[in-house]
């Protein structure tokens, strides 16, 4: 880890840069190209990638694998509950013009835009929980081959 | 020949390069690398076709995130090196160049990229070109159909990630008791 000067500094300098492009993304999709799911995956990117160069511990005190756990399932609850809201207020589910009672095309962008959040939060959840359970993976093994030996076949 | 038609036809004879170096290596190691670069390329292939989010998830997640799982897949295993098949197999062969004969032979049939009158186009497309400004206002016409007219489809791809994610922590989760507790409990009864 303390090698690989060159990446660890080029990385720090991409980092914000890659997270703050996913936020662009997430909440300029209305109006450009992107939207939820681009913005989750540039942003687990984002992490994964300081994951890489700064390893898996500092990765994840960032952000903890439980909370990774918890916010992936609070996006998709967002969004079913968007559904929901809009089934509260009188209309069919995620029918978002029944968000705003005097204006429907403004509930239409409140929907939209709260729906591609729990989307994004999910999609950025799931990717990293994927690469945090690979990555504990090997770890494990490596902790359970100093446990047995070599010669034991722990896979 | 325009600019465009010369940039596909070098990422489209890329991919083409990319996909027979896939097949001929068997350093595991390369091909996962290759797969990497083929996202990219078509990436930008996407990009030339003017859909920019696609490209945006390819170069993410095709060259990004899954070129980085399957590398952590490599660290798990031990064989570097996939096992070389002993003879060639004449079936999937012919399997597999009937398929690609047959599929040429039907893209003559296609419509023009881009064409408005094709039958995709003649559907729904129109509604909601027409009234997507007014009902939903969104620049972004993509957007409004993902969030909006299909909201109910995107909600289900999200359960589909979610219940991937779901999967991936059942099958990988880091509970070492399931690999080490029987040969601990082994080991203690012995001494």
């Amino acid at each position: 880890m303390i090698h690989h000067l060159i990446p660890r500094v080029l990385s720090k300098l991409l980092i914000p840069f890659i997270v703050l492009f996913g936020f662009y993304v997430q909440f300029h999709g209305d109006f450009g190209p992107g939207g939820g799911f681009q913005a989750g995956v540039i942003v687990a990117a984002g992490i994964i990638l300081y994951a890489l160069i700064y390893g898996l511990d500092a990765a994840e005190t960032v952000i903890s694998p439980g909370v990774v756990g918890v916010i992936m399932a609070l996006g998709l609850l967002l969004y079913a509950g968007v559904g929901v809201a809009t089934m509260a207020l009188g209309a069919e589910f995620l029918n978002y013009n029944a968000l705003d009672s005097h204006d429907p095309v403004h509930g239409q962008h409140m929907g939209i835009l709260i729906i591609e959040f729990g989307v994004g939060v999910t999609v950025a959840a799931v990717m990293l929980t994927i690469f945090f359970k690979f990555a504990d993976r090997l770890k494990l093994i490596r902790d359970l081959e100093q446990m047995h030996g070599d010669d034991e076949d722990v896979r | 020949m325009n600019w465009e038609a010369i940039i596909n036809i070098v990422l489209l004879a890329l991919l083409v390069v990319i996909t027979l170096g896939i097949l001929r290596l068997r350093n595991l190691f390369a091909v996962v690398m290759l797969s990497g670069i083929f996202s990219l390329i078509m990436a930008s292939v996407f990009t030339v076709l003017d859909a920019v989010d696609v490209a945006f998830t390819e170069a993410a997640v095709g060259a990004g995130i899954s070129t980085i799982l399957a590398l952590s897949t490599l660290a798990l295993i031990d064989n570097r090196r996939e096992k070389v098949p002993s003879r060639l197999r004449f079936m999937p062969l012919l399997v597999s160049v009937a398929t690609g004969a047959a599929l040429l032979w039907a893209m003559g049939g296609l419509p023009p990229v881009g064409a408005p009158d094709t039958p995709a186009q003649q559907h729904v497309a129109p509604y909601y070109i027409q009234q997507a400004p007014q009902e939903i206002d969104v620049p972004n016409l993509v957007t409004a159909v993902l969030a909006s007219y299909r909201g109910f489809d995107t909600l289900g791809e999200v359960a589909v990630i979610f219940t991937a994610g779901v999967g991936v922590m059942f099958l990988l989760g880091t509970l070492p008791a399931i690999g080490a507790r029987p040969r601990r409990r082994k080991e203690g009864e012995e001494e």
